[in-house]
């Protein structure tokens, strides 16, 4: 099972070798269970050199699986979550009793089928809900990693994602499919490994972070890292967790994934449980209350130093720059077929950063569908109930499918 | 592949006309780019019927959807803007079918889809057949007819031509004309092979298929 939170870094149900849930069984069966967070223990031969110099191993990487391999072992998709997500795409999550975060689109008879097709979810490297991170033990000194934990790349998430699919026998996947962050590692894959895949799906996303993207991530950490209780990012031996920081950085990331017009629609210039101002500061606003709420709320479930990682791996992405600034190249000869989204009012990963993602594979006469999502709901739109983005997700996916020559069940 | 049939033989719905004669243009197993192709239904024949890797653009998100649920390959996006990111000889084959006039740069997009693909099949509405003309002359207006059908202040249809316009422009730009045809309202051939003042009268489409010019 899952670690009961985020937050713990090493409790008493942080799974070891000797944990049950450990799935080190062989391939025989790796999805008895629907959405039963399994950890795999990987690079444990031999540590995974990473893009910093540094490398890590063994690595743990928890994730939950959903439907069944189909005998071809040909059906697989893999699930990139969000810079705050986690392996729980689907079901009641363990720490916020909250449903999966892509309930909407994810599940049985759903745009991803999960009758028809076997999903698998990893929490990535550096993440806080039970693979190895910051809040982890640095096996070297026996001590909490901290910010001794080497900084991770979205690349180095993909090379684990390819380490745990190989774990499962799994030569190569469907499809590889996420949003945000999670759209980038897809763009990774089909880079890095496109003999892997069959189909990508980046959605909400783009080849690199904006100088804008990462001036907000700046404005997150330096919340953190301002926070007292932070203490240089060895909060878990001084007993504190720098929760004020962590909320700040939550509800500045919070107002991008919105976009003016949701933030509008949702709340206006509402007052909160009032009749009138109050002349100080106080959460008047309604807006300033839901805020405040996202922020209380996630500290709950995430690790800062996690926080931190993500957010800077995020800031290294850029794919061109990876492949001689030509973002072309890093689709030269691949035949992966893609299906790029977009949504309209999205301003954190707006869609000419999508266009130009889908124009550089069409510039290597690659295989490309792009279409832009007309919604006000801003980033988040990919996490909501979108009916036209489903059915673009599940036409794509069925029509890719049939060329990979999986039949319906 | 007469226009009389409804059914096809996979029980999908027979090609409109226009349609159904460029698709008896392309050759098995090339590779096709459809710009502006609607709801893929051009590629989604070709792909079955032929075996072409075909791809397409789309301005409305709706037509991408629908080929895109066709699985079909299709960008959405339009011919002024999305051509430049094609590198040269991309395709064998290049379909612009009644979208030249409404583009904003159609000298640009018959340079690009000749340097795109081997061979390009464009068709558009002949503003210059005599019932068009018939209608500025008597009327005085602009013409409404079954092909345009739109009146003046919304119209897609910015870079409206005639047959003649269009092949003065293609001696202009360098491109050579393989075949040229004049066809009815319903898709049925009225002249064939003589991009002549004759054929800018009776043809209510104009079909062409365009190669680059040899050096």
């Amino acid at each position: 099972m899952a670690p009961d939170t985020g937050r713990a870094p090493a409790g008493p149900e942080d799974p070891g070798p000797e944990n049950p849930g450990h799935d080190d069984s062989g391939q025989k069966d790796p999805l008895a269970a629907d959405g039963v967070t399994r950890i795999a223990c990987l690079a444990v031969d031999k540590p995974m050199p990473l893009d910093c110099g540094r490398s890590l191993g063994p690595i743990e990487i928890a994730y939950t699986t959903f439907g069944r391999l189909n005998a071809a072992r040909s059906n697989a998709i893999l699930i990139c979550h969000a810079l705050t997500g986690d392996q729980h795409v689907l079901g009641t999550h363990p720490v916020t009793g909250k449903p999966g975060w892509w309930e909407t689109l994810v599940g049985p008879g759903r745009a991803i089928d999960t009758d028809r097709y076997f999903l698998i979810c990893s929490n990535i490297l550096g993440g806080c809900m039970g693979s190895t991170g910051p809040a982890g033990i640095d096996p070297a000194t026996g001590r909490i990693w901290g910010t001794d934990f080497p900084v991770v790349t979205i690349a180095d998430m993909v090379r684990a994602q390819a380490l745990l699919i190989d774990h499962l026998g799994i030569k190569r996947l469907f499809a590889v499919v996420g949003g945000s962050m999670g759209g980038m590692q897809v763009l990774q894959w089909a880079a890095s490994l496109p003999d892997r895949l069959f189909a990508a799906v980046p959605i909400a996303t783009a080849a690199r972070h904006s100088a804008q993207n990462i001036a907000f991530h700046e404005v997150g950490r330096q919340a953190i890292m301002a926070d007292p209780d932070w203490h240089h990012g060895r909060y878990a031996e001084h007993g504190s967790r720098p929760v004020k920081g962590l909320a700040v950085a939550r509800m500045t990331a919070h107002i991008t994934y919105l976009s003016e017009m949701a933030l509008h629609n949702k709340f206006g210039r509402r007052l909160q449980d009032r009749g009138a101002r109050s002349y100080g500061f106080d959460a008047d606003f309604q807006v300033e209350s839901y805020l405040r709420h996202q922020g209380s709320t996630f500290v709950d479930r995430f690790d800062a130093n996690s926080y931190l990682y993500i957010t800077r791996a995020m800031d290294y992405f850029d794919l061109a720059a990876d492949h001689g600034g030509v973002l072309a190249h890093a689709f030269r000869g691949s035949r992966v077929r893609f299906c790029v989204i977009s949504f309209s009012s999205d301003w954190l990963f707006p869609t000419a950063e999508s266009r130009a993602v889908a124009r550089a594979i069409a510039a290597v006469a690659g295989n490309v569908s792009f279409t832009e999502i007309e919604t006000d709901r801003g980033h988040d739109a990919f996490l909501l109930d979108e009916p036209v983005f489903a059915r673009i997700v599940e036409g794509f996916l069925d029509g890719a499918a049939g060329h990979a020559g999986i039949d319906r069940t | 592949m007469g226009p009389g049939v409804i059914r096809d033989a996979h029980g999908y719905p027979a090609l409109r006309p226009d349609l159904d004669l460029i698709a008896g243009m392309v050759e098995p197993q090339v590779r096709v780019l459809d710009i502006g192709c609607g709801d893929g239904v051009l590629l989604h024949y070709l792909d079955r019927e032929k075996g072409c890797d075909g791809r397409g653009i789309e301005i409305s998100q709706q037509g991408v959807q629908e080929s895109v649920a066709r699985g079909l390959s299709v960008i959405q996006g339009d011919a002024d803007h999305d051509l430049d990111f094609f590198p040269d000889d991309a395709f064998d084959v290049v379909v612009l079918s009644q979208t030249l006039q409404a583009t904003r740069r159609p000298d640009m997009v018959i340079r690009n889809l000749v340097r795109i693909g081997r061979r390009a099949i464009v068709s558009f509405p002949n503003f210059g057949h005599w019932r068009c003309r018939a209608h500025l002359l008597i009327r005085g207006r602009m013409p409404r007819t079954r092909g345009l059908p739109y009146a003046w202040y919304d119209t897609p249809n910015i870079h409206l031509c005639t047959i003649t316009d269009f092949v003065r422009s293609c001696a202009h730009a360098g491109v050579r004309i393989e075949t040229s045809l004049a066809l009815d309202s319903r898709g049925r051939v009225v002249r064939r092979n003589a991009p002549d003042g004759y054929a800018n009268l009776i043809g209510e489409i104009g079909m062409f298929v365009l190669t680059r010019d040899r050096v």
